[in-house]
């Protein structure tokens, strides 16, 4: 019904480049299937994140009832200066860092291998997803009780032969367990998306390299590498903005400790909600991490919104 | 396939010869030249390393709780169903029904949203729909964290708190932006020539989606569901912040695991196994479109 009316309308203009505005009906009509999901995600996200940044300036505790008062940016001062908020924001670092640092490496090696050929491939690609799908708070709690347990874990006696023996993993390397965890679960992330870039090489250039006489190492330097690369960095960011959301293999490993040891800023922020209701606070904090994650989140947009464009 | 493939490494020369006589197709004698013996066991070794702890998961669930923790680890027993007994007869069920419920019906609401939208945004292409699509993408990226204050304060005085439904509205927001830039890819790919020539023959709006598009988009939509439902099922942090005991789903009812550590492993496994095998099932059925899911529709 619309597109005839649209048709018909066009060569009317002078130049076809900026087409007459619709009447405003048939302009809401050609939007309209797109505002049931435009209001539910405004609903159900901005207006949370509005009324965050409105608590973020009051001080209010959700146990004292009527408590609420306005105190500016005091709640923001307050958390800055809080040495268990810096706490947490080094804790994020060192853990989204080494996590989507190792998991990147092993997700291209495991890639450049599944890349080949060679027998069992496809099975080989679906165990290798499988540790992506696994429940992560189930994930978590099988680490903490079969793998690193000190007594009965499978991780002290597969390294048993190599002297190491009756190690406490969680309590003596908590972080270093928790990323091992989280390596364990986004390599299959990383190496899919680099597999999807390796298998988007065309096979020409390839193939020029190899009889130009580029020997493996040269084409993968100079023409794969540079190829894989905004796959590489579409990967470490999208990565970066999900795990620095880590949240289940704290919560169920080390439950933050011990001590603040493993406390990252989604876990401090529940603290703050959920066992301290201290609303102001953690509203300020909250809209900290907005604030971080709006600066990865802009380099992760113009990389996706450059991939896009190829393909539009 | 396997019985010839086997045979291949023997010698090429031969192999060609034979392949003429058991009338076996050219083509597909060489797809498989197992010219790489160090990469084909450097990856087997990878994925065993990275499959184990999901195959102790799935066989601790069928051992008995002593031999669940030993030392050494017990690698033959008689497997047992009496854990999956114990967690049925506990309250498990009435979490895993959670679970269903907030999934599939947040995938079905979140599809029957995406579908329409992602067409405004890539057939009708409405003015600024670049600029709604990076709207959509940029509250997948916002932490779950900073919201959930409000939406827990919010649903405590409109009483949807521990609330299905209100569950379900949450997993349909979190999983819209990647179901609208997924099914956007998709129907990108309808080429334009065939949408004209439904037109030319007179087809009316209903008829072109019901008749023409639906049915070329039908397998993206599904694996587009299943990605959904992926994200939702193991959702974690909404379901133990928004749900108390009415509407708690599977990994809620993990967390009574976290405190009797080194007592209930077979059962713990059990339970798991049970709670991770059908988002499993779901992701090795999408694989092919799970990297479109992930990147949200930027990679193939």
């Amino acid at each position: 019904m619309t597109a005839p009316t649209v048709r018909a309308a066009a060569p009317r203009g002078r130049r076809p480049a900026p087409p007459p505005k619709p009447p405003a009906a048939q302009r809401w009509r050609r939007r309209g299937p797109l505002l049931p999901a435009l209001l539910l995600t405004i609903v159900l996200t901005q207006i949370p994140m509005l009324l965050t940044v409105f608590y973020s300036l009051f001080s209010q505790n959700l146990l004292r009832p009527g408590s609420r008062e306005f105190v500016g940016l005091a709640n923001y001062a307050d958390v800055l200066g809080d040495r268990l908020f810096r706490n947490a924001v080094f804790n994020t670092v060192v853990l989204t860092a080494s996590t989507v640092l190792l998991s990147m490496a092993l997700g291209i090696g495991l890639a450049i291998l599944l890349d080949k050929k060679f027998l069992g491939r496809s099975i080989v690609r679906t165990l290798l997803i499988t540790p992506f799908l696994v429940m992560p708070a189930a994930a978590a709690l099988l680490w903490k009780t079969s793998i690193f347990n000190p007594v009965f874990g499978l991780l002290n006696w597969v390294l048993s032969p190599f002297g190491v023996d009756n190690v406490d993993w969680v309590s003596r390397f908590p972080m270093a367990s928790i990323i091992l965890v989280l390596v364990w679960q986004w390599t299959p992330f990383m190496m899919l998306i680099v597999l999807a870039g390796l298998q988007s090489q065309s096979p020409e250039v390839l193939e020029a390299a190899t009889v130009d006489g580029a020997g493996p190492w040269s084409t993968f330097g100079y023409i794969t590498l540079p190829h894989l690369r905004q796959f590489i960095e579409l990967g470490i960011l999208l990565g970066s903005i999900f795990i620095v959301q880590t949240f289940d293999a704290i919560f169920m490993i080390t439950q933050g400790g011990p001590g603040q040891a493993t406390t990252n800023l989604p876990y401090f922020i529940y603290q703050e909600s959920f066992r301290a209701f201290d609303v102001g606070e953690a509203a300020a904090a909250g809209v900290l991490v907005v604030v971080a994650t709006i600066i990865i989140a802009t380099f992760a947009l113009r990389v996706i919104s450059n991939l896009f464009r190829e393909e539009v | 396939m396997s019985p010839t493939t086997t045979t291949a490494p023997e010698a090429a020369v031969p192999e060609r010869g034979q392949a003429d006589v058991r009338t076996v197709p050219h083509r597909r004698r060489r797809r498989f030249r197992p010219r790489h013996p160090g990469v084909a066991f450097a990856a087997w070794a990878a994925a065993a390393v990275f499959f184990s702890p999901v195959l102790w998961m799935f066989l601790t669930g069928f051992k008995q709780e002593s031999q669940a923790s030993t030392d050494p680890p017990t690698f033959f027993f008689v497997p047992t169903l009496d854990q999956y007994r114990a967690i049925l007869g506990r309250d498990f069920t009435p979490y895993f029904l959670n679970s269903v419920s907030a999934s599939v019906f947040s995938t079905i609401l979140v599809i029957i949203l995406a579908t329409p939208a992602a067409y405004a945004l890539s057939i009708a292409k409405i003015p600024r729909w670049r600029d709604s699509l990076f709207f959509f993408i940029s509250t997948r990226m916002m932490p779950a964290v900073a919201i959930i204050l409000p939406l827990y304060i919010i649903a405590k005085n409109v009483g949807v708190l521990d609330n299905v439904t209100m569950l379900a509205l949450v997993y349909t927001v979190m999983n819209l932006p990647i179901a609208v830039w997924m099914i956007r890819s998709f129907l990108v790919e309808v080429p334009k020539e065939v949408l004209e020539a439904a037109r030319i023959d007179g087809a009316t709006f209903g008829v072109e989606i019901r008749r023409v598009i639906l049915p070329m988009i039908a397998p993206g939509l599904a694996a587009t569901a299943l990605i959904c439902f992926i994200f939702a099922w193991n959702e974690f942090f909404f379901a133990v912040s928004l749900t108390a005991t009415q509407a708690a789903t599977v990994p809620v009812f993990l967390v009574g695991f976290i405190t009797s550590e080194g007592l209930f492993w077979a059962r713990l496994s059990a339970a798991s196994t049970m709670a991770a095998l059908p988002v499993i099932i779901a992701g090795w059925v999408a694989q092919k479109w799970l990297v479109r899911g992930l990147s949200l529709g930027a990679v193939k």
